[in-house]
């Protein structure tokens, strides 16, 4: 299979999570990617561990991030260096940056001069809230835009406060934009021939995560989401018995379906509270509760029987273990082992079949400046 | 000109992670009719939420297929899936989220369209991957979150499995849906060749978590461990998480122990340090940090460490975004109207081009609305040359 982005160059130089992960989504698609890294330092990810693990002198963070990319060590306010990486823009189809507003406009590397440098470059930036107004310079971290979007009052229960996601979800999505705005203005490139910007941010790849349940707030009157009570809610904007329940021995999800045949199904009686569908979202908490009553008397292997049986949605709860041992994680083959040199790290490979094809790379994360001898001789960079 | 200007996609998926993938595609300029079986169409326009209905839908279904043309046909019929043969000679890319095997027996898989039009670009959204014991079951967003591990990071170390408040798994899915896409595109536009793009909610669940997956396999295979209160992460140490203060919430990212211990005054944590003990003993820091934070209203702590360059925010609902000058200046609602004229608000594209926020007009279509002029449109009248296709 020929890669689709086979013979493109990129030139990443952001840092942390949102940036790089759109570098190696455009990396495992068959660009080359070269990181843009400060001496010494790097991008401040290298130091950033999560559970203090690293790898060598790098976390294990880092490495997960910038696989499969190559490292270019340049101090951008060194006229030499800045000289060579000038030369080394001219010549790529793709660079993109991290940096808060205002900062490449001080080196000289916003898209206005790089375009002069460059005319068919296409130029990707990540802010965390745009690049205007009261929150433009405040540092777009993840938590911190989490807790700005209104996105921490969608999980947990009622009286519970703001729960965040447990995860990076807002540089993770807007790394997710950026690559789709990036390939967008590639195709555009193809037909004119210039040049494009593509901005995206932390907060607006957040507010589009919440597209749907926006929308409905826009409509109704501008309700905010009411979040059951009962522990193990799903969702806030869904009916019974959307949720998780505890089981004799373990948890069931149990998503939307039919609450007169589950209930059935189950030994539930609920003709106190459930009069028509209507119930199922007025009556939701009473209906969770008698359900959660109920399924606490037999174990998830017995619910899951009688469940399946009858095609209702639900499934086990399952932490890592018990997840990467299910079958269906081994025949999706989604773990991929990085060759170190002297060990090996294990990682998820890319989501995307392509032409029937699962997207590998063995390639580990590059050390800084691990490039810059090749890169200067193949690019004749001076 | 928006960068996708003069694409046709043809979307016979449902739900939300296919339609949001074409969503994408509609606002940076592609074409997409969405082709929905006679009377209910989309399953998703009568999957209320807040049991809310707007002229006649569901507002998820609103919000997700604005923007988009549609055309009803049964596949199961012949002339009908003969119209669709001819409508897909026109088609740069074709998407679909039926279970493994549908597409195949309706005759309107990757190699069956392929032969209608040899460089197309064909997108599927499976729950599990196109083979397999789970290939079968049903894809389903709590359902995947549950099977990923996903549950055990948000939430309290002692709250049980939590669920992430959205259909997060099946937005990613369509993303990487989309990326998929957008990349053979790009690759159709330089070479000429056309391909397939295959995403499973699954890979998409794991993709989405490969930082803590990752951490997973390389640390032991150890459970990940939540924090007993203020988690955000379950991988991170303290202070990460979201504090009560006297008058609301107050959001902490990284930030050094003992400079904080200095700027909040807060002589508890005096003895404590970064790196290792930060996580070691997070627990105890998150509690100590918990009671001197109510000490104080959250505009008090902001005044103090904003200026200290501490990454830490306040806590808003919508209705507080909403009036926020941080918000207003994003431009980010929209207003669109369906073609009855009834019109609604949502919020729009987030990635700009060249600078320009990617606004629509175009509300949701009615069921079938566009069949006529679709059928006008490229001449889609069922004739006896019809390609024969290799089924």
């Amino acid at each position: 299979m020929n890669k689709p982005l086979e013979g493109l160059l990129v030139l990443e130089f952001c840092q942390f999570l949102a940036g790089p992960s759109a570098g190696l989504k455009l990396a495992d698609m068959g660009a080359r990617v070269i990181k843009i890294e400060r001496p010494i330092k790097g991008d401040a990810c290298r130091q950033l561990a999560i559970k203090n693990l690293f790898v060598d002198e790098n976390s294990l963070l880092f490495h997960t991030i910038n696989r499969n990319k190559e490292s270019y060590a340049a101090d951008l306010k060194d006229p030499a260096d800045l000289k060579r990486v000038k030369e080394l823009i001219a010549k790529v189809d793709v660079m993109t940056h991290n940096f808060r507003p205002g900062v490449m406009e001080k080196i000289g590397l916003d898209f206005q001069s790089v375009k002069t440098i460059n005319p068919r470059i296409i130029y990707g930036v990540v802010t965390g809230y745009g690049n205007k107004g009261p929150w433009a310079a405040k540092p777009g971290q993840d938590l911190l835009v989490q807790s700005v979007s209104g996105l921490t009052y969608l999980s947990g229960m009622a009286d519970e406060g703001p729960v965040p996601f447990g995860l990076s979800v807002a540089d993770i999505l807007c790394g997710n934009h950026l690559t789709q705005g990036i390939l967008a203005a590639l195709i555009k490139r193809a037909k004119t021939g210039k040049g494009v910007l593509v901005e995206a941010s932390l907060l607006e790849s957040t507010l589009d995560m919440q597209f749907e349940v926006l929308t409905t707030y826009f409509n109704d009157g501008g309700k905010l989401p009411r979040r059951s009570a009962v522990k193990g809610q799903g969702h806030s904007y869904l009916s019974a018995p959307y949720g998780i329940y505890q089981t004799a021995d373990a948890y069931l999800a149990l998503a939307m379906g039919n609450l007169q045949i589950i209930s059935t199904l189950i030994g539930c009686d609920l003709s106190g509270v459930y009069t028509d569908s209507r119930s199922s979202f007025e009556k939701r908490d009473e209906i969770m509760l008698l359900i959660a009553e109920r399924l606490k008397m037999k174990t998830n292997a017995q619910w899951l029987s009688i469940l399946e049986a009858s095609d209702i949605w639900c499934a086990p709860v399952l932490n890592y273990q018990e997840a990467t041992a299910l079958p269906a994680f081994k025949q999706l083959q989604i773990q991929q082992p990085l060759d170190l040199g002297d060990g090996v790290i294990n990682t998820t490979r890319s989501p995307l079949q392509l032409d029937g094809e699962k997207l590998y790379s063995s390639k580990a994360a590059p050390e800084i400046g691990s490039g810059n001898d090749i890169i200067n001789q193949e690019f004749n960079l001076v | 000109m928006l960068p996708l200007e003069g694409y046709l996609v043809i979307d016979f998926s449902q739900f939300l992670s296919g339609p949001s993938a074409s969503l994408r595609l509609a606002d940076m300029g592609a074409r997409v009719i969405k082709i929905e079986r006679p009377e209910t169409g989309d399953i998703c326009r009568t999957l209320y939420t807040s049991d809310l209905v707007m002229n006649g839908e569901s507002s998820v279904f609103h919000a997700i297929n604005r923007n988009k043309e549609s055309f009803q046909a049964d596949l199961k019929n012949e002339a009908d899936a003969k119209l669709i043969r001819n409508l897909l000679s026109h088609a740069d890319v074709v998407i679909h989220n039926f279970r493994p095997g549908v597409m195949e027996r309706l005759g309107f898989d990757y190699q069956s369209v392929k032969a209608i039009k040899e460089d197309i670009i064909y997108g599927e959204i499976s729950g599990y991957g196109p083979e397999g014991v789970y290939k079968d079951r049903p894809g389903q967003d709590l359902l995947l979150q549950s099977l990923t591990g996903l549950t055990w990071l948000t939430g309290n170390a002692d709250d049980g499995p939590i669920a992430m408040g959205l259909s997060i798994v099946d937005m990613l899915a369509g993303a990487h849906l989309a990326q998929g896409l957008l990349a053979c595109m790009y690759r159709k536009a330089i070479s000429g060749q056309g391909g397939s793009v295959q995403v499973s909610m699954m890979e998409s669940a794991y993709d989405f978590q490969f930082e803590t997956i990752t951490t997973f396999m390389n640390d032991g295979g150890h459970n990940p461990v939540r924090s007993a209160a203020s988690n955000a992460n379950a991988y991170l140490g303290a202070p990460y998480g979201i504090y009560k203060t006297a008058n609301g919430y107050l959001a902490l990212a990284m930030g050094s122990i003992p400079f904080l211990s200095k700027l909040l005054d807060c002589q508890s944590l005096r003895n404590f340090s970064d790196g290792a003990e930060a996580f070691e003993k997070r627990d105890e820091i998150k509690a100590l940090l918990a009671a001197h934070l109510q000490t104080q209203t959250t505009q008090k702590w902001l005044s103090v460490l904003e200026p200290a360059d501490i990454w830490c925010a306040d806590v808003l609902d919508w209705n507080q975004l909403m009036e926020h000058d941080g918000f207003k200046v994003l431009d980010m609602v929209q207003s669109v109207s369906m073609s009855d004229g009834f019109s609604y608000k949502t919020t729009r594209c987030p990635v700009r081009i060249d600078g320009e926020l990617l606004f629509s007009s175009k509300g949701s279509p009615r069921l079938g609305e566009d069949n006529e002029r679709i059928i006008r449109e490229f001449g889609l009248v069922p004739t006896v040359q019809e390609h024969t296709l290799d089924l």
